[in-house]
C-alpha cells in the first residue's frame, strides 16, 4: 500500500523538476498512480522551483500537496516555505551543504546530507540532486536505485549515457549518507 | 496500451494528432508553450501542416481558413492571447465552422500573471466575441479526461459545424500524470463536409464560407439557424458528473481543477462526519443544468468553487432558482487553493457560521 505525497524545493538549476519527474517516471512503469505538478516562477536558472509529487495506490484527487509526507529541501528560502507544512513524523531531507544551523520543528525527523560535497567527490556537482534522492529512497522505500536508474537509462541514450554512471554512484552515495 | 506519462500541454497535443489534427496554427504564451513545441515536431513528422503564426490574431484567422477548406484544425492559447482570438472565434461560428481551440488559462486580467486560473469562465461561457453564438465547451479535471475529451472533440466540431473549447488552466497544462492514448471514445455520426471551399468543383456549385448577412431576414434566419444548435446542445449534450449525493447535507460545484481539489476536500470532511456532495460541470457551456433537478432533498447548502472571483456561480444561481443559498469561495492571481481550504468552508456553512 503506497500513498506518498513529496514536496521537492530548491533553486531553478539544481535538478528539483527531474527528481520529481524520476519518481513519477517510476510510479507509471509500475502502474502505479502517480502526479507530478510543479511550481516555478518566469524565470529557469535562479528563481526557486519546486514541484509535488504523489505516488498511490489510489487515484489521485487534488494535485496541490497541503501536507507532506516527506519534503526535500534543497536550498535555504525552501526550508523557510515547507518545513510548517510537513506533517507530524514526515521525513525533512536538507541538503546541508547549503542549509546549515538551521531551526528545526521537534517533531519531524530531520535527515542532513552534505550533498554538494559528496557530488563533487563524485566528479560533478550537477548530480547532488540525485545524492539526495538516494538518501529519499533509502529513507522511503517507494522504489528501489535500479528501478530509478532504469527509467535514467531510458532517459539517458547516445552521449548521454556515459552519465548514468556516476548517477548510480550518487544514488548510491546518498543512501550511505542516511543509513 | 501501457499508460504513458506525459506533461498535460503533451498530452494533449498528442490527442489531437491522434484525432486526426490536419492543421495547426498557434503564437506562443506561458503557460501552454509546450503543447505547440510539441507539434512544431511532430505534425512534420506526420505529414500535416504546423505553423507559428506572426500573431494570435493571424493564428487564428489561419484556422478559419483551414476550416473552411475541411480541414481538421486547431490552435492553442492562454488567456490573454485567447482574447486577441475572439474576433476569428465569432467569425468563425458565424460562418459556421468546425475548429478546436484550447485555452490553458492563467490569470487576469491583461497580461495577469502564468499561474493558474479559471477566470475566463463567462467570456468561455457567453461567447466571448461579438453577435449571438456559443462555443461548446469542455473542461477536463485530469489528463485522461483531457486527452478522451479532446480526441472526441473534433467529432463534436464538425457535427455542430462549430468551434469547440477545451478550457482547462494551467495546473492541468503543467502537471504530468499517466495517460492511456488509445481508449475508446464516442465517435459521432458526420456527414461529409460537402459545405467546405476545398477547391474541388468537379460535381457541386461553388460553396462560399461567409459571415455577413446584409439583410435583415437572412441574418434572422441564420441566426436562428444558429440557435438550434445551441438548443440542441443544451437539450441533448449537457455533461456532468454528480459524486457522492447519496444523503449529502451540502454540494460542492466547481469544475477542472478545482472539482478535484474538492474530491480531496470531501474525503476529509467525511472523516469528520460531514456528508459533501460534488456537481463536476464537464460541458461549462452548455451549463449542465439537469444536474440541479436532480439534487436530492438532504442537500441544505450549495457552495461553488472557482479560481476566479464568482463567475460560474451566476450560472448555478440561474439554475438553482432560489431553492437553496448559493455560497461561494475563490482563489485568484494563480494560487490554487488547497483541500483545507475548501473543506473549512463547507465547515462554516455547515455549522451556520458563514457569512
Amino acid at each position: 500500500m503506497i500513498n506518498e505525497k513529496t514536496i521537492i524545493a530548491g533553486f531553478g538549476g539544481q535538478g528539483v523538476m527531474l527528481m520529481g519527474q524520476l519518481l513519477s517516471f517510476a510510479a507509471t512503469e509500475k502502474d502505479i498512480n502517480t502526479l507530478w505538478f510543479p511550481s516555478y516562477g518566469p524565470e529557469t536558472r535562479g528563481g526557486t522551483a519546486n514541484c509535488s509529487v504523489t505516488i498511490s495506490d489510489e487515484h489521485v484527487n487534488s494535485p496541490v500537496i497541503s501536507t507532506p509526507d516527506t519534503i526535500i529541501i534543497m536550498n535555504k528560502p525552501s526550508l523557510a516555505k515547507f518545513q510548517p507544512k510537513l506533517k507530524v513524523n514526515g521525513i525533512c531531507l536538507v541538503n546541508s551543504s547549503l542549509v546549515k544551523d538551521e531551526e528545526y520543528r521537534d517533531d519531524i525527523r530531520v535527515y542532513e546530507v552534505d550533498a554538494n560535497n559528496i557530488a563533487k567527490e563524485l566528479g560533478n556537482l550537477k548530480v547532488a540532486n540525485m545524492v539526495m534522492l538516494g538518501a529519499y529512497l533509502a529513507l522511503t522505500k517507494v522504489f528501489t536505485e535500479d528501478e530509478v536508474l532504469g527509467i535514467l537509462k531510458k532517459k539517458f541514450t547516445g552521449s548521454k549515457a556515459k552519465l548514468i554512471e556516476i548517477n548510480k554512484y550518487a544514488l548510491e552515495a546518498g543512501r550511505k549518507a542516511v543509513l | 496500451m501501457a499508460k504513458v506519462l506525459m506533461k498535460g500541454n503533451e498530452a494533449m497535443a498528442l490527442a489531437a494528432i491522434k484525432a486526426g489534427l490536419d492543421a495547426f496554427y498557434g503564437y506562443p504564451i506561458t503557460p501552454q508553450n509546450e503543447l505547440p513545441e510539441y507539434l512544431s515536431k511532430q505534425m512534420p513528422l506526420h505529414g500535416r501542416a504546423f505553423v507559428q503564426a506572426e500573431s494570435e490574431v493571424a493564428a487564428i484567422n489561419m484556422v478559419y481558413g483551414a476550416a473552411g477548406a475541411g480541414a481538421r484544425v486547431m490552435t492553442s492559447s492562454s488567456s490573454p492571447g485567447i482574447a486577441l482570438k475572439q474576433e476569428g472565434l465569432t467569425y468563425i461560428a458565424g460562418a459556421e465552422l468546425p475548429a478546436v481551440i484550447i485555452n490553458v488559462m492563467r490569470g487576469g486580467p491583461g497580461l495577469g500573471g502564468i499561474q493558474p486560473s479559471q477566470a475566463d469562465y463567462k467570456q468561455i461561457t457567453r461567447g466571448g466575441g461579438n453577435g449571438d453564438y456559443y462555443l461548446y465547451s469542455l473542461a477536463p479535471e485530469s489528463l485522461q479526461e483531457a486527452v478522451d475529451l479532446i480526441k472526441e472533440s473534433f467529432d463534436i466540431a464538425d457535427y455542430f459545424r462549430n468551434p469547440v473549447m477545451i478550457a482547462v488552466d494551467g495546473l492541468i497544462g503543467q502537471m504530468m500524470e499517466p495517460v492511456d492514448f488509445e481508449r475508446e471514445v464516442p465517435k459521432w455520426d458526420l456527414k461529409p463536409k460537402t459545405w467546405a471551399a476545398d477547391g474541388n468543383r468537379k460535381n457541386r456549385k461553388k460553396n462560399i464560407i461567409n459571415s455577413l448577412y446584409l439583410d435583415p431576414n437572412d441574418l434572422e434566419n441564420h441566426n436562428l439557424k444558429l440557435k438550434a444548435k445551441y438548443d440542441e446542445m443544451r437539450d441533448k449534450h449537457q455533461r456532468y458528473e454528480m459524486i457522492n449525493m447519496e444523503n449529502a447535507e451540502i454540494v460542492i460545484v466547481a469544475f477542472g481543477s478545482t472539482s478535484r481539489i474538492s474530491r480531496t476536500a470531501i474525503e476529509l470532511l467525511k472523516e469528520e462526519g460531514i456528508n459533501c456532495g460534488i456537481i463536476r460541470p464537464i460541458t461549462i457551456y452548455p451549463f449542465p443544468q439537469n444536474a440541479f433537478n436532480e439534487i436530492p432533498e438532504s442537500v441544505k447548502n450549495i457552495l461553488v468553487v472557482e479560481m476566479n472571483l464568482g463567475q460560474m456561480v451566476d450560472d448555478v444561481k440561474l439554475h438553482v432558482q432560489g431553492r437553496l443559498p448559493v455560497h461561494f469561495y475563490g482563489r485568484v492571481g494563480g494560487i490554487v487553493p488547497e483541500a483545507e481550504e475548501i473543506s473549512d468552508q463547507v465547515k462554516k456553512i455547515v455549522g451556520g457560521t458563514y457569512e
